[in-house]
């Protein structure tokens, strides 16, 4: 179980007032699936799985391919990996052997990470010595995967551990910090990409090889009607004919047939290929080769190799090189040829019919890379770093012709054991994953987990990166895809300039990983098909016949396509073969797709046939019962897992009454086609769309829970709101992702109509009372940690007393007090627990020693090492906060560190920002009386008054339907519901109203609280969620009059946190040219910033100083000036480069002229 | 009732507007009448009825008299009787989950009740300025205690799961407030000491091992510097509806009518040759849902209002005064306003008259008349 206890809840709330003998319809109930497939697979499962297939599968694959390590120096020498595994968390420290948590970690800045052990065999002299469970390096573990100590936890193990269950877990921490590696979106490997450039008139095939050993990417392209291999290590573009001769197609006819088949338009498009290959008098494979070769870019080398002939070059170039990906056993070079020609067809198709091309937005044609796949990638290429640079260290002990005593190779599996761990924190902290192997230098990989709200975590975790560039300005790999329906949430996206690449998963999302090809090579023969590689251009292209690609590659070749997609499927829906596997058919280039790749989405699917759901009622039944999970209706094929490309050969119904005969698929719930953080929203379909992304955005920025261990942990800020309140109109996404239990919001009575001046422009007006009563109140933790540094020579820092003065009480003058900085301070130096902090007050009254240099000998006359300095920590800000917390642990380092929690408790104020979930932000504009504000009928007085305007522009009229529904709920005693395409329907909500005696329109009559006269309007009056978001105006208030200025510029510095002043920038002082207003201008800008009074010598234009000056040697022209001292600078800068200004002066208004 | 009413004093309640909103009884208005104040005709027509009168709730209505009136009396009541409430918190130790502010936030809003005389004859605290910050003395300063200390419950099962078996005082509930009567407070709280108004509050939850250790000290306040403050929980008022049948409602329709309204507003009687008929019953239930108007079966035959110069009032305290009290207080306190209004009006004019003498001697002393004349331009 992954979350644990709490889901068991979950789905009993569901069943609550339903009982066992009640009738279940699949109509409505069917969508129960949706609990028990998030129980199973949880919110973040996708990256979970990922980093457990990396553990499990994938760092035994890596050990496998890289298991000798063998010396240049000793041909008798080996030492073999025989097995590779993970333990578990480990601390470092020895003093205990508890099991370390992850909020430890996070609390004493360590990593959370496992030893990773090896079993090895090595040549030791003449013996072969055996050892088992060698450390090699340190693996930071995901949290909540198999190896993490959360892992099978339930609520109560949970709480005993520090830990939220609500926390979805799937990152790391690191150095303490919380680090997630986002999913990152890519063009899929391994697959023919066929693109038309309209400008060059240029058609290209293109395919990126990926194996363990080498990426690279080949292309074919035709230019002027002829078609080239291009490829990084061939010099230039090879016609294609040609390079198909040195794979050994050596015939004309068996080339255009396995390009062009019979058909007679490709053969004349593809015709011309064959003058250019005779024109070079390349006719045989081994001229062909010899041209290739002569081409092929050498590659640098390390070490001694032996030379080879430009015919061995050539060959194993193609062989290993160019289309990498497809493998070339005993030089038999016939898949590849038929891959190359293959390709080649596709082009030729893509030159006659130009909308035979792909598209490279189609979600089918993306894979998603997950955080196993890039720590296994990082891990094989530390690990083979490892293993060189251990054979280079066994080189340098064999060479050696006399050794005391037998090498043993198993002491440097330990030396070098720091290589692994630090190369796997560096590039978890920073995110930067340089793999030298493919020259892949990728920043910006991790990102700290932003914990601001619970929503904020749990978007993060489901976020997707694309890999293209922000700048460029095309609006293809942003836009809104067809093909992401069900599979990436449509309104969840940032706006500006990462604004579509970035994307979020639907909710009910899986994401594959690699799954064994050879099995289902072997059934796709088994199944009936042919083996493509021994036919020919005429039976493969032949009307009827479909090709069968395993993973892009051609395998097989069938005649009855559907057939075989039949029995492939029904293979599948049995269990016999994984369900992860997709099958689909492409009808414009007659082929069977399968596969088995990792980083495919896909997402569950009712089965139906003959025209019924396969998933009845009784299924439902014995699932609402719990004696049936989720994997037994996939054990049982009644729901199967589809990708995108399947997906298009599905007819889905989205709700059972819409099935027909064709129907192949009914949809579990359609509000899965949003994600998480959309999946707040209630009645989204209502809204204007751009407003539901804009609540995506905002919703991440509300203050609210971020957890059951929210008190526990010490983060740099975190806001958190005092009473929060879970939504009146809850949707079925917010019970799901448990939004409910962590809410950010409070359920607010809004009146919406006009109130005073102050609530123009999206402002509120906020009622005092509420405010007296905790409405929108919250807390804002700050942390502020020092660490207490161990010196080289000795010396460390230290804390130092509390500094006393004589009291300046009359009444004791005698005592001895705390000086005024010192106040907050206990006698350890520390701030005490519950103190109130003020600016300029120490809260870690620090010392560091004089001297760290160099340790103080009798003759050096240094400084002693018991002389310290002061170097308290001070709080800065200008708003007082109280000392919630202090921590005194050690580091991994073994220092010291010491961390202190601040916390200021805030109540709205003028300017703070609040938002409903409907993209409707606002700040309050009033903060009125509660005697002022109007009144309703039952005495109800509106907490947040709002003002109309903010409806008919926006239309969010799932706001009003929100409004509707929560004055319901609260009338009723129940929560009502506004999930996405189904929710309380307004008639029953306005038949609620109705049955308590209201308007069923929700709106009231509503007295004025100032002439206590009625209005002469109804007021649309109710319970609306608002959220609280981070920015607030005590944060941002900032006026300077004078202040300090930059020492370069000697201008008043720049922001808020350096007290800086406010820029009149460019736009106003075109404003104030425009004007005329010479003399403000200036007063603006030298006056109030840099004047500087500068000596200036008339006779040269030089400055001088002091009424002198120095060039003239004379003070005969020196007269006094003003200047921006910016411009004096200027002056002397480009002096100092050897550029001379002069400074000429001349008056404005000359004297005796007219 | 209804046959009482003066169309004029009738707001219309209409789909989707109010009409006449406003009193028209002021001099002018009405071309031949007088509506000028009089004092006697004021005491021949107000009243105040009584329905309800617990003493936290009670429900009365203010007949023939105006908005502003009504509206200044609720005004007051919220924010302008004195109430007494926790104002400083002195926290000893505080080791529950529950940050020191968040405590004493929700300590404030806590309603407490004691001798209400007692009560009454407590002075304003004034804070004084910064440097000689005022003492709290025993007749404006109340202090209570609180002090509680989680423990585990030694007889608890090791099974058991429950909090409520495993541990003791894990709950700190506003009737663990403690008062402590200083100087005179001994003699005038001996009876009925000051404790929270609801005893079942939950103030904060703790698990053993944990304390609260603090000690409050408790102000009078008015409603208007915190809600806190605030003797009610809400005082409102409505107006009376009007409900006039035009045409006869009758037969099934008039069941229809009457599904209309909440119960017993509509009355369906049947009439002597065996019809049945809708007829206005008790308008004081109705809702004013404005269902009717959405059906077209009625439309023109039921015009619905509300009387502009009946007053429902609705009070509700929270426990410190009596609801009727509130209400008895507030009109006290406009009392004691408008004779502070009346006498600084007096004093402005007295003063003018006096500016306007000075002056006019000062500027001209023959010739009175010029200033005079500026005076009245």
């Amino acid at each position: 179980m992954p979350v644990g206890d709490s889901f068991d809840e979950l789905l009993r709330t569901y069943y609550k007032g339903k009982h066992l003998a009640d009738s279940i319809s699949t109509a409505e109930d069917k969508w129960t699936l949706l609990p028990m497939f998030l129980k199973v697979k949880g919110l973040v499962k996708q990256h979970i799985d990922s980093f457990n297939y990396f553990i499990d599968v994938d760092l035994k694959k890596i050990v496998k391919a890289n298991e000798r390590v063998l010396s240049d120096a000793d041909p008798q020498f080996f030492l073999r990996y025989l097995d590779i595994r993970v333990g578990t968390p480990e601390r470092l420290d020895i003093e205990s052997n508890a099991e370390i948590t992850p909020n430890e970690c996070r609390l004493r800045d360590l990593t959370y990470a496992a030893p990773i052990f090896v079993d090895v065999e090595y040549s030791r002299g003449k013996q072969v010595v055996r050892k088992r469970a060698v450390n090699i390096g340190r693996l930071p573990i995901m949290l909540r995967s198999n190896k993490c100590v959360l892992s099978g936890k339930g609520e109560m193990d949970m709480a005993r551990l520090n830990e939220c269950p609500l926390d979805p877990g799937g990152y790391f921490v690191v150095n303490g910090t919380e680090k997630v590696i986002l999913v990152q979106e890519q063009l899929s490997k391994n697959r023919i990409i066929v693109e038309n450039d309209a400008k060059k008139g240029v058609v290209q095939a293109s395919v990126t090889s990926s194996t363990h050993e080498r990426k690279s990417k080949t292309y074919i392209i035709s230019k002027k009607g002829c078609i080239y291999l291009r490829h990084n290590s061939i010099v230039d573009d090879m016609p294609i004919v040609l390079v198909l001769k040195a794979m050994g197609i050596q015939s004309d006819h068996e080339i255009l047939l396995l390009v062009a088949g019979t058909d007679m338009v490709y053969q004349d498009t593809f015709s011309i290929n064959f003058e250019e290959s005779s024109k070079l008098k390349v006719f045989s494979q081994q001229q062909a080769l010899e041209y290739l070769g002569a081409r092929v870019r050498k590659q640098r080398f390390i070490g001694p190799m032996k030379q080879r002939t430009t015919v061995q070059e050539a060959l194993q170039c193609l062989a290993d090189i160019v289309l990498a990906h497809v493998y070339v056993e005993n030089l038999n070079f016939r898949p590849k040829a038929m891959y190359l020609a293959f390709m080649t067809r596709r082009v030729v198709m893509a030159m006659t019919d130009p909308s035979l091309v792909d598209d490279r937005d189609y979600v089918g044609n993306k894979r998603l890379e997950l955080a196993g796949q890039l720590l296994s990638l990082l891990f094989e290429d530390l690990f083979k770093k490892f293993n060189s640079d251990m054979k280079l260290n066994i080189d340098k002990v064999l060479k050696k012709p006399n050794r005391t005593e037998e090498f043993d190779a198993s002491t440097l599996l330990y030396t070098g054991a720091n290589l692994i761990t630090q190369g796997m924190n560096r590039a978890i902290s920073t995110g930067n994953w340089s793999l030298k192997r493919f020259k892949m230098e990728r920043a910006g990989v991790t990102h700290v987990l932003s914990r601001l709200s619970y929503i904020s975590a749990l978007g993060m975790m489901t976020r997707i990166s694309s890999q293209f560039e922000k700048t460029r300005k095309v609006s293809g790999p942003r836009a809104l895809q067809p093909s992401q329906f069900g599979l990436l949430c449509p309104s969840d996206t940032p706006e500006g300039e990462a604004c579509g690449l970035v994307k979020n998963l639907a909710l009910m999302t899986h994401i594959t990983t690699d799954d064994e090809e050879e099995p289902i090579k072997k059934l796709v023969f088994a199944l009936g098909a042919e083996d493509a590689t021994i036919l020919t251009g005429h039976e493969l292209y032949a009307p009827g016949a479909y090709i069968i690609f395993i993973n892009g590659t051609l395998h097989g070749l069938t005649r009855f396509p559907m057939k075989f997609l039949r029995s492939f499927r029904r293979l599948r829906r049995n269990g016999k073969i994984s369900e992860f596997i997709s099958i689909y058919v492409n009808h414009h280039h007659n082929g069977v797709h399968i596969a088995t790749d990792g980083g495919r989405i896909c997402r569950p699917l009712i089965i139906v046939e003959n025209g019924r759901s396969k998933v009845t009622p009784r299924y439902l039944k014995s699932l609402a019962a719990g004696r049936t999970v989720f994997e037994d209706f996939l054990k049982k094929g009644l729901v199967e897992y589809v990708d995108c490309n399947e997906e298009n050969d599905a007819y889905i119904a989205v709700y059972e009454q819409e099935i027909t005969e064709s129907t192949t698929h009914l949809e579990i719930e359609p509000f899965t086609l949003l994600g998480a953080v959309a999946g707040l929203i209630p009645y989204p379909h209502h809204n204007q769309s751009p407003r539901n992304t804009y609540q995506c955005a905002m919703g991440k920025q509300a203050i609210g829970a971020i957890a059951y261990n929210q008190f526990l942990r010490i983060d740099t800020l975190l806001y958190l709101m005092v009473y929060p309140q879970q939504p009146m109109v809850k949707t079925r996404t917010i019970e799901l992702i448990q939004y409910d239990k962590l809410p950010a919001g409070q359920s607010a009575i809004v009146a919406v109509m006009s109130y005073s001046g102050y609530d123009i422009e999206d402002a509120l007006v906020l009622n005092k009372a509420s405010l007296d009563r905790g409405f929108g109140r919250c807390q804002v933790f700050r942390k502020y940690s020092t660490i207490l540094r161990k010196y080289q020579n000795g010396a460390a820092d230290r804390i130092g007393d509390i500094k006393r003065e004589l009291s300046k009480d009359p009444e004791n003058p005698d005592e001895l007090v705390p000086i005024r900085k010192h106040v907050a301070l206990q006698a350890d130096g520390l701030a005490a627990v519950g103190e109130k902090i003020s600016a300029g007050e120490v809260y870690v009254n620090k010392q560091t020693p004089v001297n760290t240099s160099n340790a103080p000998t009798l003759l050096s006359d240094g400084p002693p090492l018991d002389e310290f300095k002061d170097a308290p920590m001070t709080y800065k800000l200008h708003d007082h906060a109280y000392i919630d917390k202090v921590l005194v642990s050690t580091s991994e380092s073994e220092q010291t560190l010491i961390k202190v929690l601040t916390r200021q408790t805030r109540r709205p104020e003028l300017g703070d920002k609040f938002s409903s979930r409907h993209g409707q932000k606002g700040v309050c504009g009033i903060i009125a009386r509660q005697e002022d504000m109007p009144f309703s009928d039952t005495g109800i007085i509106p907490d947040i008054i709002m003002n109309p305007h903010g409806f008919p522009s926006r239309m969010t009229v799932g706001k009003m339907i929100e409004l509707l529904a929560g004055k319901a709920g609260v009338l009723s005693g129940k929560l009502q519901y506004g999930t996405a395409f189904g929710g309380s329907k307004v008639d029953d909500m306005a038949k609620i109203l109705v049955d308590n005696g209201f308007s069923y329109s929700g709106k009231d009559f509503v007295t004025s609280g100032i002439t206590g006269e009625s209005l002469e309007a109804y007021i649309f009056f109710g319970p609306i969620y608002y959220q609280k978001l981070k920015h607030m105006v005590q944060d941002k208030m900032h006026s300077r009059a004078r202040g300090p200025r930059a020492i370069l510029t000697r201008q008043p510095t720049e922001g808020r946190s350096r007290d800086g002043g406010l820029r009149l920038g460019e736009m106003e002082r075109d404003c104030l040219i425009a004007y005329g207003a010479s003399q403000l201008l200036l007063e603006r800008l030298m006056l109030s910033s840099d004047v500087h009074e500068i000596d200036l010598c008339e006779m040269c234009g030089l400055m001088g100083h002091s009424n002198w000056c120095t060039t003239c040697q004379s003070s005969k022209g020196v007269v006094k000036m003003k200047i921006p001292y910016a411009a004096k600078l200027l002056i002397q800068e480009l002096l100092s480069m050897n550029v001379l200004a002069r400074i000429r002066l001349e008056d404005v208004f000359p004297y005796g002229e007219k | 009732m209804p046959a009482s009413i003066n169309r004029r004093n009738v707001v219309g309640v209409n789909a989707e507007t109010v009409t006449n909103v406003s009193s028209t009884d002021f001099p002018g208005h009405w071309p031949g009448e007088d509506h000028s104040w009089n004092i006697k005709h004021f005491r021949r027509t107000f009243k105040v009825k009584f329905c309800r009168n617990t003493p936290l709730l009670s429900q009365f209505d203010l007949i023939h008299t105006d908005a502003a009136i009504a509206n200044t009396l609720r005004r007051i009541m919220i924010a302008e009787v004195p109430t007494l409430a926790i104002e400083s918190v002195y926290v000893s130790n505080n080791t529950s989950i529950i940050q020191d502010e968040v405590l004493a936030h929700r300590l404030g809003l806590i309603p407490l009740r004691g001798d209400k005389d007692a009560l009454k004859g407590l002075s304003w605290y004034l804070r004084g300025e910064d440097p000689t910050p005022h003492e709290p003395t025993d007749e404006d300063t109340i202090v209570l205690h609180l002090k509680k200390t989680c423990e585990r419950n030694p007889d608890a099962k090791k099974t058991d799961t429950n909090p409520d078996k495993l541990y003791t005082n894990h709950h700190v509930y506003a009737s663990d407030l403690v008062f402590e009567p200083a100087g005179c407070q001994i003699k005038s709280f001996g009876h009925d000491p000051v404790r929270a108004a609801n005893p079942d509050i939950l103030i904060a939850k703790l698990r053993p091992g944990q304390e609260i250790d603090l000690t409050m000290h408790c102000i009078k306040g008015i409603g208007q510097d915190h809600a806190k403050f605030s003797p009610v929980a809400t005082a409102s008022y409505r107006l009376l509806p009007d409900i006039r049948i035009k045409k006869p409602i009758r037969g099934k329709a008039a069941d229809r009518f009457a599904a209309c309204f909440p119960k017993g507003v509509i009355a369906v009687r049947e009439r002597k040759d065996g019809e049945k008929e809708a007829v206005v019953d008790n308008v004081r239930n109705d809702t004013v849902s404005r269902e009717v108007l959405r059906h077209d079966e009625f439309k023109g035959m039921v015009e619905l209002g509300r009387v502009r110069d009946h007053f429902i009032f609705l009070v509700e305290s929270t426990g410190q005064l009596d609801a009727d009290e509130i209400f008895l207080s507030a009109v006290g306190t406009l009392k004691a306003k408008t004779i502070n209004l009346k006498r600084d009006i007096y004093k402005m004019l007295r003063k003018q008259a006096l500016d306007a003498k000075r002056a006019r001697r000062a500027e001209n002393p023959d010739a009175g008349e010029e200033g005079d004349a500026m005076d009245t331009q």
